[in-house]
């Protein structure tokens, strides 16, 4: 499938691979080498050229599938901190490398950062494969990109599960193209079939009510990322045991400098850990709607959520914004205020214990989800409840 | 270098609503028939890559792949001020995941002689997985950085950005060519013109396929796609559920009070 490429930053039109190609196909074309149509992706131009500026995607081999072996978890890690996802992919990996009886392995890259594979270990990891060096100190997407596609190709694992993080959003589509596999985002589940010992990857799809389960039958490693809080992690586990193995880099290069890292988030919001959650979509009808949806929320201590459609329409920042592409809670109480309950809403907040939805369609989806659902006008609904609140608490 | 900065941004057509068919015979979307709109994070695309041929001069050029009434963005888009656009379509593309639409796409940007810059938005809104822009920087052997969100400087050679992070932002230059993708901070879209919304009606939008990209069947399409949906089920409703009917007002002082004997909520305040 496909052909080679070209870095064009690095190639100098040298014609090594002009001529070491059996097929013919490449040319070079004002100092810059070009593949043409009829690449068999055999990786002789690779081989001989002398600026590393030429590679093959890995191609597809009979039995790749059975060939390939083992779990894998890139292990992000941002000055030191590996953040939470991490541990839950550790766990559902873990879970998946027992359904197939293979290893599980984290994947750790960055600068002095050896220390990390004791705790990847105790989260389940049975390897952690380390890249270690003062030049991937900073995530740098091609340079990491590049040492996580040559582990893979040395190495073959089956699947490579990473978190849907700024980092791991921005890595896996990189890394999917230089290894010429499929990559799925944001699941919500993954399983092992089987029979045919391969993964099933589930998602809300097609921007509608609608879940769909994916799979990528020939081609290794299945990849797939995950959010944060949607899987659940295993216990730590200090007694567990396991070996770290150093990854070889070579010829390292990047067209990426890190000039400054600034620590800021823009609105401090710890939907994650709130007991209660009161979400405002866009039955609300503006952003003064939001008014309410606060007044509740301190009103039971909790924190104030929102849709996407919501966020979109600009009426409250992203750090509030709650389902696939936001944040997944799973508060004691959940209140959805003028919310449909659009699947990718849904899949954000449906394991919170109780959920309570307000909206004026009857038909509206969240009261498939809700516990106690009132069919009505918020802007009623919700004045009365803090009144019964107030009379109740000043009995 | 020697032709002016070439700058290209990706734009997609989605379906408007969220009331999207499925074709049963293959499991992918029916685009025919269904109101369409460019993709909202393109419009940032859009801006992003305006501001840049400001800055730098030279060539702006639209591109999309998707069935033959995407023409319409890319007339849209004219309608912005892009120079000229491209529409990438053939019936062998229908069915493409991330990857083999990056195969399309870089085919078409080598076909228009390279890029300096790729502008590309966040995601698209019906597929959400945010993958093609760094598979597609990839393909074309470039850098690239994603979730910008702001451009502090740009020349032929070079490009500094604020790269989103979830403990805050980097500043970061990437040496081009090289792609970035945007988000909504990199700036409020600027309206069409007068004069661009008339070159818009008279433009003619070029096309390409599979024929003029020299790409082979088994690398598009469905055959190019390594994922596949097997299965698309709705996920079913959860266990207990109660209506509280009546007037709001009851309704509202009703539900608290069961909140309140169920113990979720607690009168400590």
């Amino acid at each position: 499938m496909d052909r080679a490429i070209v870095n064009e930053r690095k190639c100098t039109g040298c014609g090594a691979c002009e001529e070491a190609c059996p097929f013919g196909v490449i040319t070079v074309e004002d100092e810059l080498a070009v593949v043409g149509e009829g690449c068999t992706l055999c990786g002789a131009c690779e081989d001989v050229c002398p600026e590393g500026a030429i590679s093959v995607p890995q191609r597809e081999q009979e039995g790749a599938a059975e060939q390939a072996s083992g779990v894998w978890v890139f292990a992000e890690q941002r000055e030191g901190v590996v953040p939470g996802v991490v541990f839950e992919l550790l766990g559902v990996g873990r879970r998946l490398a027992e359904a197939l009886g293979e290893e599980l392995g984290a994947v750790l890259v960055g600068h002095e950062v050896g220390e990390l594979a004791g705790e990847l270990i105790a989260w389940g990891a049975d390897v952690v494969y380390v890249a270690d060096d003062p030049a991937l100190k900073h995530f740098r997407e091609d340079m990491y990109a590049e040492v996580l596609a040559r582990a893979i190709r040395a190495k073959r694992p089956a699947i490579v599960l990473a978190g849907a993080t700024a980092i791991g959003r921005s890595l896996m589509p990189r890394v999917q193209v230089l290894v010429g596999t499929g990559l799925t985002a944001d699941c919500t589940g993954l399983e092992i079939d089987q029979e045919r010992r391969i993964l099933l990857q589930t998602r809300p799809a097609f921007g509608g009510n609608i879940m769909a389960t994916i799979e990528c039958p020939v081609r290794r490693p299945q990849m797939a990322t995950v959010r944060p809080r949607v899987m659940k992690r295993l216990g730590r586990d200090s007694a567990r045991t396991g070996r770290v193995e150093r990854l070889e880099l070579e010829e390292l290069s990047s067209v990426i400098q890190v000039l400054e890292v600034v620590r800021a988030l823009e609105d401090d919001v710890d939907l994650a850990a709130a007991d209660v959650v009161v979400t405002g979509g866009r039955g609300l009808g503006s952003a003064e709607g939001f008014k309410l949806v606060r007044e509740l929320a301190e009103a039971l201590g909790g924190v104030v959520g929102a849709t996407r459609g919501a966020v979109d329409a600009g009426w409250i920042g992203h750090a509030h914004q709650v389902g696939q592409t936001g944040k997944t809670v799973a508060p004691k109480l959940y209140i959805a205020l003028g919310v449909s309950g659009a699947v990718q809403h849904v899949v954000g907040m449906q394991a919170a214990e109780t959920i309570v939805a307000v909206n004026t369609d009857p038909n509206a989806r969240i009261f498939e989800v809700a516990h106690y659902g009132i069919v009505g006008d918020l802007y009623k609904v919700v004045p009365a409840m803090l009144e019964r609140l107030k009379e109740l608490r000043g009995a | 270098m020697e032709r002016d900065m070439r700058i290209v941004v990706c734009i997609k057509q989605v379906p408007e609503t969220t009331e999207v068919k499925l074709d049963p015979a293959t499991g992918t979307l029916k685009r025919d028939g269904v109101a369409s709109v460019m993709n909202p994070f393109d419009l940032f695309a859009l801006e992003a890559a305006l501001r840049v041929r400001e800055a730098t001069g030279g060539q702006l050029v639209a591109i999309t792949m998707g069935p033959p009434q995407a023409a319409e963005v890319i007339k849209e888009a004219i309608g912005y001020g892009v120079d000229e656009g491209l529409l990438i379509s053939d019936p062998a593309f229908a069915g493409s995941d991330t990857l083999a639409t990056t195969t399309v796409l870089a085919a078409a940007i080598r076909h228009l002689g390279g890029a300096d810059l790729v502008v590309c938005g966040k995601q698209a809104i019906d597929g959400d997985t945010a993958q093609v822009g760094p598979g597609l920087a990839a393909r074309l052997g470039m850098g690239h950085v994603a979730f910008v969100k702001a451009i502090r400087e740009v020349d032929e050679s070079k490009i500094v950005v604020e790269r989103q992070s979830d403990t805050g932002y980097e500043v970061v230059e990437m040496a081009l060519p090289g792609l970035i993708t945007v988000l909504r901070e990199i700036g409020t879209p600027r309206p069409p013109s007068l004069k661009g919304k008339m070159r818009a009606k008279r433009y003619q939008v070029p096309n390409v396929g599979a024929g003029e990209l020299g790409v082979k069947p088994e690398e598009v399409g469905l055959k190019g796609s390594p994922t596949q949906v097997v299965k698309i089920f709705t996920p079913p409703p959860v266990g207990e559920r109660r209506m509280i009917e009546g007037p709001e007002e009851s309704a509202g002082r009703q539900v608290v009070d069961i909140l309140v004997e169920g113990k979720v909520i607690s009168l400590g305040g």
